[in-house]
């Protein structure tokens, strides 16, 4: 049979400078998901080799902290949480502000912490920052069974009067917003830092900074109540927002309010989208730079 | 169906020389004005020729520039050239890893690339779990890896240790395993880079057959860098020659091997030896001079029923005990070391070289060495303590042209390393 494709026409592929504002191929991902699968297992299964608790030390991390801050911050410095119990209250903060600062931190170091790999040969960069962000639902999903136990104990020990609200349901978002907001940013952070290492040094203190603002260890009416003139600096973040709405909606509060979570949400798309767009632009040349 | 398999078109690589400083937000503010006016980028029109050894005019750098270049389907081709000609650029746009500056690559089939073996293995994982994540990093799928787990565990040679973390592997053992799975790799398009040069030699054998199997089956294609001739010539139909950052020659292997063995003998009278005298530094020694001679000797070309004459010239600046001065002798085109001599091969004891300038000169016998091409590579040591000069750089190339010598009168090659004379006798009747 004779071959009508003319000769420049049938190319599986070209590589060529860079190009297109997105240029995400979903198809090339999917082919790639077993290493997506494979790289979330290695994240999983590597951490705590050679550790003599394993796995436990994803909750005694949590446990640990909100000790601490129900003694600093309930205890000592009189934050008043309704009804419900400060140490389960600081309990729902961390875990999810945890999950936040895990997609974060992983995915705004995908460029150089894995230059020898990318240096060496192409997959869809994309999968890097992908799997981190699955691995640490993984670990958010082990948090968030510590935190069902101490509910109950709570309730049936203590008799706590909290209960979930009857909008529970939306707890899912909460964490696809955090995770959302996590990779955008951390996306443009890693493209960023290939350029400039400054931002390395900003982000790990800088997300230390951030907890105190994104209402981890205190309800967001607290801050309304005790400094009226700075509060909406608290309310403009979207992670206290997220935060908010995530622990109102678990532990049950008298009224809920979505505006701020709803904007939260569209900031997240936002930074997503350009996240992927500066992402994209980065990986093409990212090593002659990093 | 279309044979062209793989298409690069004027493709060419730009890179930025020096520190990349605060001089770089300024250029990438400048070259960002000028994209929104919709203007061409103003440091794609400056940047130099790739040269290592001459100075730097400009701030930009083409590693490549203008190459044009076609494969075709089941074709093995070999690419070669200088260190620093732009052989990893090339093979780093063609694996993706980095992107042209302008032109492209065009392709009608995946391209699976092996710039390294054993990419991405995490120690903490066993063997098995790592030949899953290895392979899927190179692109293969889970269903695919399942299918060859087998085969791939054989051929490494590393059954007894399998499910064994990779920590705990020699390193000899993890590039076997790193292999193996790339070995079952089934890409339209592979794109290897020297991965040959490591492991044992019984290994090295396994993996070149593995190479030819592949090239035999005619239907895969395959992109080899290396700067082994040897592997060169045993593999590749075809080779592409790349001087600085330009194609210089595309076509037969022998005929571009015998072509980059000739750029290295343009490089005896190049800077980078004539600065190693100037630059040395060592408080024991140093090599004032030393030449490569033949009487009557055309350029670089010597004649095989003569002697070499190697002369050096040196200054003790300090004695020292075991201090040694001699050479390898490097078959080019196989990469071979022949033998390693040192000027006090045959002393009883060791001997102390007193202070101040000496001399010594050293005769490579005639009707020794084949037809052929040859690097004489210097080396100066102390026994047991160091190296003073010992520089993979710093080699004498010459070429041996057989026409008074051993089998002259005879046309064609003889197997062999070397063709000395040997003491045959006169034919004597013994009626």
């Amino acid at each position: 049979m004779v071959d009508k494709m003319k000769d420049d026409e049938d190319w599986l592929y070209e590589i060529k400078p860079k190009g297109k504002l997105i240029d995400l191929n979903l198809r090339e991902i999917w082919r790639y998901k077993d290493l997506l699968v494979l790289f979330v297992k290695r994240d999983i299964v590597t951490v705590y080799k050679q550790t003599v608790l394993g796995p436990l030390w994803y909750l005694i991390q949590p446990l640990f902290t909100s000790v601490v801050f129900t003694l600093v911050f309930n205890t000592f410095a009189n934050i008043d949480t309704g009804a419900v119990p400060p140490f389960l209250f600081n309990l729902a903060g961390v875990t999810l502000w945890n999950y936040f600062k895990e997609c974060l931190s992983t995915s705004s170091t995908t460029f150089t912490a894995n230059a020898g790999l990318f240096g060496k040969v192409y997959f869809p960069r994309f999968i890097v920052p992908a799997s981190k962000v699955i691995s640490g639902l993984f670990k958010y999903g082990i948090q968030m069974l510590i935190f069902v136990i101490f509910y109950a104990y709570f309730v049936f020990y203590k008799d706590a009067h909290i209960a979930p609200s009857y909008l529970v349901w939306l707890f899912p978002f909460c964490v696809i917003n955090m995770a959302l907001l996590g990779l955008g940013f951390g996306m443009i952070l890693s493209s960023l830092t290939t350029k400039y290492r400054d931002l390395t040094i900003l982000v790990s203190f800088g997300i230390n900074l951030l907890m105190y603002l994104s209402a981890v260890m205190y309800p967001l009416s607290e801050a309304k109540i005790k400094s009226p003139a700075y509060a909406w600096i608290i309310e403009a973040n979207p992670l206290a927002q997220t935060i908010e709405l995530y622990r109102n909606v678990l532990l049950g509060a008298d009224h809920i309010a979505f505006g701020g979570f709803i904007t939260s949400f569209l900031i997240s798309l936002i930074a997503f989208f350009v996240g992927l767009v500066v992402f994209n632009h980065t990986e093409k040349t990212f090593i002659d730079t990093v | 169906m279309n044979h062209t398999i793989l298409k690069v078109e004027n493709l060419s690589k730009q890179y930025r020389l020096g520190l990349v400083g605060t001089g770089t937000l300024s250029h990438d503010l400048n070259r960002f004005w000028h994209k929104i006016r919709g203007k061409e980028d103003p440091y794609l029109q400056v940047g130099a020729i790739n040269d290592r050894s001459s100075a730097a005019s400009s701030e930009y750098v083409w590693a490549l520039k203008g190459i044009n270049f076609e494969v075709q389907r089941g074709e093995i081709l070999g690419i070669i050239g200088k260190n620093g000609a732009g052989k990893s650029t090339l093979l780093k746009m063609l694996s993706r890893v980095t992107s042209p500056t302008t032109g492209s690559i065009k392709t009608r089939g995946r391209i699976a690339s092996l710039l390294e073996v054993g990419t991405g293995m995490h120690p903490e994982l066993t063997g098995r779990e790592n030949i899953f994540l290895n392979g899927a990093i190179l692109g293969m799928t889970k269903a695919e890896i399942l299918g060859k787990i087998d085969e791939i565990v054989d051929f490494s040679g590393c059954q007894m240790y399998i499910d064994t973390p990779v920590k705990r592997y020699s390193s000899g053992m993890r590039v076997r395993l790193g292999f193996a799975v790339a070995a079952f790799l089934e890409p339209d398009i592979l794109v290897v880079d020297e991965v040959l040069a490591v492991g044992d030699a019984e290994f090295q054998k396994k993996a070149i057959g593995k190479m030819q199997d592949i090239s035999q089956s005619g239907d895969r294609t395959v992109l080899v860098v290396s700067h082994n001739m040897g592997t060169i010539q045993q593999l590749c139909s075809k080779c592409v020659l790349l001087e600085h950052g330009a194609v210089s020659y595309i076509g037969n292997t022998a005929k571009a091997i015998d072509k980059y063995l000739a750029v290295g003998k343009i490089e005896k009278e190049s800077s980078y030896l004539i600065d190693y005298f100037k630059h040395q530094k060592d408080d024991v020694f140093n090599l004032n001079a030393l030449t490569v001679n033949q009487v009557n000797a055309n350029h670089n070309m010597y004649y095989s029923d003569k002697s070499i004459d190697v002369y050096y010239e040196f200054e003790i600046l300090k004695e020292a005990i075991g201090l040694r001065i001699g050479f390898d002798l490097l078959d080019m085109k196989s990469g071979v070391t022949l033998w390693r001599s040192y000027h006090d091969d045959q002393a009883l004891e060791m001997e102390l070289i007193p202070k101040g300038k000496h001399s010594i000169n050293m005769r490579i016998p005639s009707n020794l060495l084949k037809l052929g091409s040859y690097g004489l590579k210097p080396l100066v040591g102390i026994h047991n303590n160091r190296w003073i000069v010992n520089d993979d750089k710093f080699v004498f190339y010459f070429d041996i042209e057989n026409t008074k010598g051993v089998d002259a009168i005879y046309t064609g090659g003889r197997p062999g390393v070397i063709m000395p004379a040997m003491d045959w006798g006169s034919i004597s009747n013994i009626n």
